[in-house]
């Protein structure tokens, strides 16, 4: 089945910082190191894809779960909360 | 800010803000930080709040017009196979009247604000926009005050309550307590589903005021450790399904793709129909249960609610916990600011009141319950199917003697399950929850 996230992130309200929150520390160790890329289907926005070889961060879309922080093997993402009153704001909980 | 508090409190969810009533209404100076622009901006979770827990703050939560969503006065379980399942229910006139608001269901962009609001009415500061980015630590090593985000950001209190939930990269950053690792945490996502008021009244068969939980077992987790949920709200439903996050990185299920494949399920689909999706959201669950809780003290500081991994699974009972252990964080600093000492020692009260507690020692009872779930993965994969095989054929009428449907059920049974294998199901089974 294939889902589009897209409308359900279309859904809630963001705030967005000019600046990203998560930042892949090093490109190449995933490519040679992580064969099976977790990021690419463990969180719950698809906030990394895979473009041509090198993985994208849509950090705009971003639930803040926190699960790419520990569900990478590697620890190669700088994970930070946004920065105060920006990211996503909750509607109804 | 150049003030001096005596507490400052990080995360104003319910432990953070059980925590701030208590101790604004003895008078102690308490400040409150809060990454989200407001109160629950950042939280979500399946929407069942406890009554009673929320009396000990706010003992007139009722006439303060707390945002209730729906009165819960049935609980349903189900257990699911892929073409139907099982379903039990309780229903009691108790929950209607003696024991009102005993659950309700609530959203938590609404209960979050209003309870925020509470605290700030007994005396607590509150400030949002603002995320604690550090711990500031004395000569010694002890916590005295929290570095924010905010220009000129440092604040100073006596003590520190990490009330940050259960999702905290401050802990990774300063290592008040260790990071999770994946099999330690549930990764759920959640959708609000908009339906006329009638409809739910009719589809749940209540009136208005009353609602229903439905707790889902079963293979719509793909085989994988994990729990879904229907709860009713006023006028939506809340429907949400999570497992373990070990279990989604090696199974490679993409947890959207799983939600929308359990709102399609013969059993869920028709409660749906007709609803207008509102807002799509995910979160962890504390899932390591007891043997998972990190130190709860240290010099200078305490951890309450999530942040401290307290969550009962099997009751689905997190917000309690955590109101509770804030209040009992409450009670400790006190004891501490009264006698000076605001060591990991001094501070110790608080583990003792939650061990002598019903927070600790439910935590104890299911102490292998998060272990069972881990490792009897059948409850997932083989038994919801061999379940409904077993329904399925007892209830069909087909002339076929009972005896015989009984004989395939069980060689079915007997192909998936060894007898060594299913004793020691329900042995551990017993033991998880006993
Ligand atoms: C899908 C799901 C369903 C659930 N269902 C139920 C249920 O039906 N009933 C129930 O009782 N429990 C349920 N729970 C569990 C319950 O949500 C939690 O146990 C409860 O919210 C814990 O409260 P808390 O105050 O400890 O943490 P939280 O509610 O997470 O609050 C932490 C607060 O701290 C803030 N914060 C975090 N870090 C910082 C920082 N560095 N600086 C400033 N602010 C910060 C956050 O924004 C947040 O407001 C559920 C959880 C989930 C995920
Ligand atoms: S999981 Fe980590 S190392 Fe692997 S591809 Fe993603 S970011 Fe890179
Ligand atoms: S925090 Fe969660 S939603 Fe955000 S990028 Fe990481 S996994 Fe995706």
């Amino acid at each position: 089945m294939s889902v589009k996230v897209e409308d359900k992130l279309f859904l809630n309200r963001y705030r967005v910082d000019e600046e990203s929150h998560l930042r892949i520390i090093d490109y190449t160790l995933c490519l040679k190191e992580c064969p099976d890329q977790p990021c690419l289907y463990i969180c719950p926005a698809n906030v990394y894809k895979l473009d041509r070889d090198r993985i994208s961060v849509s950090y705009e879309g971003c639930l803040e779960c926190g699960s790419c922080r520990i569900g990478c093997p590697h620890f190669n993402i700088e994970w930070r909360f946004p920065q105060g009153g920006y990211g996503i704001r909750h509607k109804f909980g | 800010m150049d003030e001096r508090f005596d507490v400052a409190i990080v995360g104003a969810g319910p432990a953070g803000i059980s925590a701030a009533c208590m101790l604004a209404d003895n008078g102690v100076k308490t400040i409150v930080f809060e990454r989200g622009e407001y109160p629950g901006a950042k939280n979500i979770f399946g929407g069942v709040l406890y009554g009673h827990d929320l009396a000990q703050t706010v003992p007139d939560y009722v006439d303060k017009g707390f945002p209730i969503e729906r009165n819960i006065v049935e609980s349903r379980l189900w257990y699911l196979s892929q073409s139907g399942g099982y379903s039990v229910a309780y229903r009691d006139q108790a929950f209607f009247q003696a024991r009102k608001f005993n659950a309700f269901t609530t959203g938590r962009a609404r209960f979050d604000r209003w309870y925020a609001e509470q605290a700030k009415a007994k005396g607590a500061v509150l400030v949002c926009s603002t995320v604690v980015t550090d711990l500031l630590r004395g000569e010694g090593g002890q916590v005295i005050g929290v570095r924010t985000d905010r220009p000129e950001g440092d604040v100073f209190a006596k003590v520190v309550l990490l009330a940050d939930g259960i999702n905290s990269p401050l802990a990774r950053k300063t290592g008040f307590r260790p990071e999770p690792k994946p099999e330690d945490v549930a990764l759920a996502v959640k959708e609000v589903i908009a339906l006329p008021e009638e409809v739910i009244d009719e589809r749940f068969g209540v009136e208005s005021d009353a609602g229903v939980t439905i707790e889902i077992l079963g293979d719509v987790t793909w085989g994988m450790n994990g729990v879904a949920f229907i709860y009713t709200n006023k006028r939506s439903l809340s429907l949400g399904i999570g497992a373990n996050l070990l279990d989604f990185s090696q199974q490679k299920v993409k947890p959207y793709e799983m939600l929308e494949a359990f709102k399609q399920h013969p059993m869920v689909a028709p409660l749906i129909k007709g609803g207008k999706p509102q807002e799509y959201t995910a979160h962890w669950l504390a899932e390591g249960g007891y043997d998972a809780i990190p130190r709860l003290a240290g010099d200078g500081f305490l951890l309450a609610g999530d942040s401290a991994m307290l969550f009962n699974a099997l009751h689905r009972e997190g917000t309690n916990l955590a109101m509770a252990s804030g209040r009992m964080a409450a009670e400790a600093i006190m004891e501490a600011l009264g006698s000076g000492d605001l060591s990991r020692n001094g501070l110790a009260g608080y583990v003792r009141r939650l061990q002598s507690s019903y927070v600790l020692k439910d935590m104890a009872k299911y102490r292998r319950f998060p272990h069972f779930l881990q490792d009897h993965k059948e409850l997932f994969t083989t038994l919801p199917g061999l379940a409904s095989l077993a329904a399925r054929e007892m209830l069909t009428v087909n002339g076929i003697p009972k005896k015989a449907k009984q004989r395939t059920i069980w060689e079915a049974f007997r192909r998936k399950m060894s007898i060594r294998q299913s004793l020691r199901f329900v042995w551990d089974a017993w033991r998880s929850v006993r």
